[in-house]
């Protein structure tokens, strides 16, 4: 094995660096989208009409069953053959949304089962309006087990962003691929790409292990 | 669950008799496509067995009391579970050679694929483990088992019915991921896909089946693992 330094400090890095920044955004992005798209698919799911709680039940199932990188191919080869054209990492950031968002919305809707019944009972005693109910009863206390999950989530999509490189985003891994092939060497590039994934899982996962903590503190007295 | 697998089973008798089928208008990447699922296939199978097998040896060893055993068996979870599959994968293939192991396609995809899942699989077995009522380890002491055939007898049976939900949503999850070793120049459904793709470009049929085909292994291994919770919780735990 020969590691070169100065290929790792000249070349590597500087152009890693600039495509942590697009992983960095297309995960928030998709993270977004995975957060909003999820409340409203559990929203659908738990409380829409019976003729859309059965075909939201079998979309998520759906995507839960198939690989996110086929899904990634799909929005990016079929979305331009109805004539909607994307930029490459708006397709992957949706994509990486869409699949995201039916597991939160698993993690929403375990969080409001986890209130116990006694508390609905509570707030139709006391005759409380559904939104009043939501807001001040069911949410805060749902809160404490959907925030970790969604953190871990979070870290989960982070990861799930080199499944870019397929459709030629620049982020961390096509870069890494790019440099391997431009100068054939991988062992530096990919590497380091594995060092960032590592220690940002890690850092993320203490972070989310703080705002746990800060969660239960802070909501619940 | 009998309904979505009928619906399964009737969906791939189909494909595959549009495959040979000389009327049939999909006859032209069908076959490629379904070649690639038979090397899908392939790497689940080797993945599975190195994920159950390293998910079993690491999570019992997270909780050895032997210092060594256990931080060896830490540092792989979270260096596993920490990186990216996908980076991985390319490690494994591209950069191990420089280190002078050079590995064939489809081994560094199954060890990439099973090492990685077997570090999430840890979790659930630690955690089965722990579920296991402490009384269990009390009276194993009581009636004087020795460690190795408390953990074999007692506590494994127990722990294996605790860990099957975890381990059916890792099993699909391990499938899905499989698509990934086209990364590793292997033409699996995703990448004879591709393929296809770029020769007819029959976009949505072909990313369609592709998309069918997956949902039906998912659904064959759910169906699969309740007939194994079925089958373990009535042979596992003998009522007295």
């Amino acid at each position: 094995m020969d590691w070169k330094w100065d290929f790792t400090f000249d070349v590597v890095l500087p152009r890693m660096w600039e495509a942590a920044g697009v992983t960095v955004y297309a995960t928030f992005a998709a993270f977004l989208i995975a957060i909003v798209l999820g409340l409203v698919l559990m929203l659908l799911k738990s409380y829409g009409p019976k003729f859309v709680q059965y075909p939201v039940t079998e979309f998520i199932e759906f995507i839960r069953a198939t690989p996110l990188l086929v899904q990634i191919f799909f929005l990016f080869f079929v979305l331009p053959d109805i004539n909607i054209t994307l930029p490459p990492v708006t397709t992957g950031i949706l994509a990486l949304g869409i699949y995201n968002s039916v597991l939160c919305a698993e993690v929403y809707r375990a969080g409001i089962q986890a209130v116990p019944r006694g508390q609905w009972e509570a707030a139709t005693a006391l005759n409380l309006s559904t939104y009043r109910t939501f807001r001040d009863i069911i949410i805060p206390q749902s809160l404490p087990p959907i925030v970790p999950a969604l953190g871990n989530y979070l870290i989960a999509i982070f990861k799930e962003t080199p499944l870019l490189s397929f459709v030629a985003v620049a982020e961390i891994m096509q870069i890494s691929k790019l440099i391997g092939s431009e100068y054939y060497r991988f062992t530096e590039a990919v590497t380091i790409a594995g060092i960032f994934f590592l220690v940002m899982s890690l850092v993320a996962a203490a972070m989310v292990r703080v705002v746990e903590n800060y969660v239960k503190r802070s909501i619940l007295h | 669950m009998t309904g979505r697998l009928a619906a399964v089973a009737a969906l791939l008798a189909f494909l595959l008799g549009l495959s040979v089928a000389t009327f049939s208008d999909l006859r032209v990447f069908l076959p490629a496509i379904l070649k690639g699922a038979v090397v899908t296939v392939e790497v689940t199978f080797w993945s599975l067995i190195l994920f159950y097998v390293s998910a079993f040896l690491s999570g019992i060893g997270r909780g050895s009391k032997n210092t060594f055993i256990r931080w060896s068996c830490v540092v792989y979870i979270e260096v596993f579970r920490g990186t990216s599959l996908l980076v991985i994968l390319f490690w494994f293939f591209f950069v191990l050679p420089e280190f002078g192991i050079t590995l064939s396609p489809i081994v560094a995809g199954v060890l990439g694929i099973g090492l990685n899942f077997g570090a999430y699989g840890a979790e659930i077995v630690r955690g089965a483990i722990v579920a296991v009522p402490k009384g269990q380890y009390e009276a194993c002491t009581a009636l004087n088992i020795s460690p190795l055939k408390r953990m074999l007898r007692i506590v494994i049976p127990q722990a294996v019915i605790i860990m099957i939900p975890g381990f059916t949503n890792l099993t699909i999850e391990l499938i899905k991921a499989t698509a990934l070793v086209s990364a590793v120049t292997l033409v699996d459904i995703t990448y004879a896909s591709v393929q296809q793709n770029q020769l007819h470009y029959r976009t949505l049929e072909i990313f369609s089946v592709t998309l069918l085909l997956y949902y039906c292994f998912a659904q064959i291994v759910r169906f699969g693992m309740a007939m194994l919770e079925d089958y373990s919780k009535r042979h596992l735990l003998r009522k007295a």
